[in-house]
């Protein structure tokens, strides 16, 4: 075999391009000989839909919402560190202890951080 | 081509086709619809694609949510006056070839609520309907059958011709105008182009 070895490679590329580029064009010549192309207005909207699209999509949101995922995502991730503290308690060392006694601590002081800012009250 | 020659042929083991039989095979062994129900019909036409009445058989299970996927627009169900300009437009979002199925009295002729004056009397009014079918609701079978009539009209469309359909015509519209929602009626109350009022004879 003293046949290039990247032939096969050469000869998959011109298979992987035609693959997709045959079709296409069966298709572009069949529309061209007999299905005229029939643009219009609706058919051309952006959005699919019985209802035309009114206002503008650049409106702003609420930062609330921002941070209160934000919090939720808080206590949502000391669920996770809670659970497998609490299912080793009884074998944790004093060093393991304050260490999570610290970790909460920041949580906490996070939450009253934001209560004291008045993000929980919703207005 | 000749008949007689292929039914010849085709005693030989020969099998021929032609181009225009097998676009048509195609297209209408791939019917679409639109996803969209109306009323109660609605109901009827989700039973005939569920594993029942199985509208797979036929090659119509993908019911597409985009209008632009979509071939067939079956009106399953009452066409408020409200909800006619969105059916119109939305019939006009789909691309060519496209196909309606009027489902059900009230999509033909406005049905139980025919007197109402928030209802559409068929929506034949502003679309070209290929098949109507009666019923309040028709059953799963009754859509099967319009949707083997419809395939059977699919099958006998010349690509070229005067006879050819509307959407290999390139004067004929795609789109349709879309009525306002008026006051008293929608405006225009129907399209002239598409539907006129059945003319009365009397002697």
């Amino acid at each position: 075999m003293d046949q290039s070895p990247y032939l096969f490679l050469t000869v998959f590329l011109a298979i992987a391009v035609a693959f997709p580029l045959g079709p296409i064009l069966l298709a572009r010549l069949w529309a061209a000989k007999y299905s005229p192309q029939k643009p219009g207005e609706q058919k051309n909207a952006t959005y699919e839909c019985g209802l035309e699209s009114k206002g503008d999509a650049m409106i702003q949101f609420k930062s609330q919402y921002y941070l209160y995922a934000i919090i939720f995502l808080i206590f949502d991730v000391e669920t996770i560190f809670l659970l497998p503290f609490a299912v080793a308690f009884t074998g944790l060392s004093v060093g393991a202890f304050v260490a999570i006694m610290i970790f909460l601590l920041l949580l906490v002081e996070g939450l009253a951080w934001a209560w004291m800012k008045g993000v929980l009250t919703w207005k | 081509m000749d008949e007689g020659l292929r039914s010849e042929l085709s005693k030989q083991g020969v099998f021929t086709t032609t181009l225009e039989d097998l676009y048509n095979w195609g297209r209408k062994n791939s019917v679409w619809p639109l996803q969209f129900g109306l009323a109660c019909c609605a109901i009827e036409m989700i039973a005939s694609s569920m594993s029942r009445f199985d509208l797979a058989r036929f090659g119509a299970e993908v019911f597409r949510p985009s209008p632009r996927q979509a071939d067939l627009m079956i009106v399953a169900g009452t066409v408020t006056k409200k909800m006619a300009p969105q059916v119109i437009r939305l019939y006009n979002q789909m691309p060519e070839p496209k196909y309606v199925i009027a489902m059900g009295a009230c999509a033909i002729s406005g049905g139980p609520f025919k007197q109402g004056y928030n209802v559409l009397k068929g929506i034949d009014r502003f679309l070209p309907v290929d098949v109507h079918i009666p019923g309040c609701p028709p059953r799963p079978e009754a859509l099967i059958h319009a949707f083997m009539t419809l395939q059977r009209k699919i099958d006998e469309q010349k690509l070229t011709g005067p006879n050819r359909p509307r959407h290999l015509v390139a004067d004929a519209p795609s789109e349709f105008p879309v009525p306002q929602f008026g006051e008293h009626d929608l405006v225009p109350p129907s399209n002239p182009k598409v539907w006129q009022p059945p003319k009365v004879a009397r002697s």
